[in-house]
């Protein structure tokens, strides 16, 4: 097991796929000298026919990468949450309906890497976090990896999915340091996270915390200081939103009886709305405390940090929800 | 340029079965036999006819919601278009894609979109991959008039100059989008002009001569595989009937004088190229007439095909959705 920053595990993913197969090539603004980090080192050693600086042009190279996955390629588009708005076309009208709309002769194995800057001080226009707005919309797989191990295992598993998927990096996480198994350690001797798998954080029988993105390190921090106060909560992170792993969340409410959604989005219509219906639809019985949502207040990202601190979701108020959920 | 007499009689033979089967559609559809928006191609045949001849089954296509012509004129079959506009199981895309939106992947068809300029991209993305690969394939968008106004355009035509990608950007100009005159719409007098900002060739061709269209893509398919780049090329013609089936509440003298339209039917596609043919000792009339009759035939039997395909069951419903299936939520 090695330390590994969230951004190196995914550059080493790239780098696995593009050794292990030459269809796969990257494309994006200012991918070459790696402005985000993720992509250092690539052009070196993949050259510049498969690393691709494009011109701000995210409908056009959006709607490239997906006519060459039509045709046998497998593009790894670099781009931001909030810049996919300009080609949000490309991403509807192409890539999630082709396949069904030419009755299954489109195969799309094209993935889109969105970073999500939020909490930075990035203001209205920079802190997207839109994975919502895809769910809504079927025909796009939706991941959003919540540490270095997952981020690079999933990336790798959509890199070779046939179908489109968009992969939303966390900005908060870009930093963080965890466990990544090292390629000799594991069987097939690389790693691989397959979709729509839950993954549990911590076992709990009080309360379970479905976190999402970001919000899973809150939710492991809210769990840590809650065993203190002797209440025992299980956070689940789905890991994926397209497909997901409704089965694990419902298992683990059907112990607790109790429901807190963390989600960085905000929360209106959101991966946490359709979370909270799936369990009050399917989970209904197991319940024993009205199911709590913390995810963004239903306002755009200020600029200035004394304001937006209180847009997201955080350790104290995901401790005062479960703690909600206790009253009853 | 001299062109193999085969060449000139599949374009007949392509033009003939476009024309037929576009009337056959407007037949069935005001019978109707189905339902739903369908744009007839017909006075424009040359265009698609003449730059497909230019291409090989392994080059793509992708087109926009005037989507008969462009399909027929890659070489594909009229009975999967015409049960795929009667909703059937047999259709191209299984009743799933409709008028708009027919495809054949067998032979490069990409697929036709509904939203326009939204396929100009993905065809670029094509050459993209060709470019990547070292293979010697071209694409080709088709695109109305219209859509050239679109941003996507401008991103694609200046992505494929400065990749040097082997696109063909087509510009269908048929001078109308719906009721809207593109001398309204489009800043410069021909959509061909708009080549010079992205560094490309800008061909304008009359429309309505099959072999003037065939002459001008190939040369422009010949850049592309040499890899020197996309070519702009405008045929310039005219559709003869309404925008849409079922369209017919916009009155056509409102946007369109009916001298116009009559000044133009005298340019019929299929007048122009049977006189180029039988002038020049390449067919016969009755070769010609044989042509005709035949693709007649072959659209009689297609509508036949279509009228007995069934419909898709229930359970189709949730086919064609993924590549690598998930539980639907
Ligand atoms: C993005 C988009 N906007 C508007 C429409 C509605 N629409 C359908 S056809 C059409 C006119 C298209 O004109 P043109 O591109 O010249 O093609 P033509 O119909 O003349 O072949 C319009 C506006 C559409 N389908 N897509
Ligand atoms: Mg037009």
């Amino acid at each position: 097991m090695a330390q590994t920053v969230f951004l190196e595990a995914i550059n080493q993913a790239i780098q696995e796929e593009m050794r292990r197969d030459e269809s796969v090539y990257i494309l994006g603004e200012d991918i070459r000298r790696a402005i985000y980090g993720a992509t250092a080192d690539l052009l070196s050693e993949f050259g510049e026919k498969r690393v691709l600086d494009t011109p701000l042009s995210e409908e056009g190279f959006f709607g490239a990468a997906i006519g060459s996955s039509l045709v046998g390629m497998r593009p790894v588009v670099e781009t931001l949450t909030s810049f996919m708005w300009v080609a949000m076309d490309q991403l509807v009208s192409q890539a999630a309906k082709m396949r069904y709309m030419f009755g299954g002769q489109a195969t799309l194995p094209v993935v889109f890497r969105a970073s999500m800057f939020y909490g930075a001080g990035s203001a209205a226009h920079h802190s997207d976090r839109s994975y919502p707005m895809f769910m809504n919309m079927p025909g796009i797989k939706i991941i959003v990896p919540s540490n270095p191990a997952d981020m690079k295992g999933l990336l790798k598993t959509a890199i070779r999915d046939d179908d489109p998927t968009i992969v939303f990096e966390d900005g908060t996480l870009f930093g963080m340091r965890g466990e990544v198994p090292d390629n000799s350690e594991l069987p097939g001797e690389e790693l691989l996270v397959p979709f729509g798998e839950a993954r549990t954080f911590r076992e709990g029988t009080d309360c379970t915390i479905v976190a999402i993105g970001g919000a899973v390190n809150h939710s492991i921090a809210a769990a840590d200081q809650l065993a203190a106060e002797g209440i025992s909560v299980e956070v689940v992170d789905p890991r994926t939103l397209v497909p997901l792993d409704k089965k694990s969340i419902l298992e683990s409410v059907e112990k607790t009886g109790r429901l807190v959604i963390a989600d960085p989005a905000h929360k209106v219509c959101s991966a946490a709305s359709e979370i909270a219906s799936i369990v009050s639809e399917e989970g209904f019985w197991s319940l024993q405390a009205p199911i709590q949502k913390v995810a963004s207040e239903q306002v755009h990202i200020p600029y200035t940090p004394s304001l937006e601190k209180h847009v997201y979701p955080d350790a104290p108020k995901i401790i005062a929800a479960v703690k909600r959920t206790l009253e009853s | 340029m001299e062109i193999d007499r085969d060449i000139l009689l599949l374009m007949l033979r392509r033009m003939w079965m476009i024309r037929n089967f576009e009337l056959k559609v407007m037949e069935v559809h005001s019978a109707g036999e189905f339902s739903g928006a369908a744009h007839p191609y017909i006075g424009e045949e040359a265009v698609a006819v003449g730059a497909c001849a230019a291409l090989e089954d392994t080059d793509y296509i992708t087109g926009n919601h005037r989507s008969h012509g462009h399909p027929i004129a890659k070489g594909g079959r009229v009975d999967k278009a015409m049960a795929e506009l009667y909703g059937r199981v047999d259709g191209y895309c299984k009743g799933k894609g409709g008028s708009m939106h027919l495809a054949d992947y067998s032979i490069g068809i990409l697929g036709e979109s509904g939203i326009l300029g939204s396929s100009v991209p993905v065809a670029v993305g094509a050459a993209l991959a060709a470019h990547i690969r070292g293979d010697k394939f071209v694409s080709m968008a088709f695109f109305g008039d219209g859509a050239s106004n679109q941003g996507a355009l401008h991103e694609s035509m200046n992505l494929a100059s400065i990749w040097k990608l082997p696109v063909i950007f087509l510009c269908e100009n048929n001078q109308y989008a719906v009721t809207t005159s593109y001398a309204d719409t489009v800043a410069v007098d021909h959509v061909s002009d708009r080549a010079s900002a992205y560094n490309m060739p800008g061909m304008l061709v009359d429309g309505q001569d099959a072999i003037a269209m065939y002459e001008a893509t190939a040369a422009a398919v010949a850049r592309a595989r040499a890899g020197e780049g996309p070519t702009l090329i405008e045929g310039l013609t005219y559709r003869f009937e309404e925008h849409s089936l079922g369209l017919g509440r916009v009155a056509r003298g409102a946007y369109r004088a009916e001298a116009e339209i009559a000044e133009w039917r005298k340019r019929d596609p299929l007048d122009i190229l049977e006189k180029t043919l039988t002038s020049q000792g390449i067919a016969t009339r009755e070769e010609c007439d044989a042509i005709n009759a035949e693709t007649v035939a072959e659209v009689e039997k297609a509508t036949e095909f279509a009228r007995n395909s069934p419909f898709p069951e229930p359970e189709d419903l949730f086919e064609d959705m993924w590549a690598n299936p998930i539980p639907l939520p």
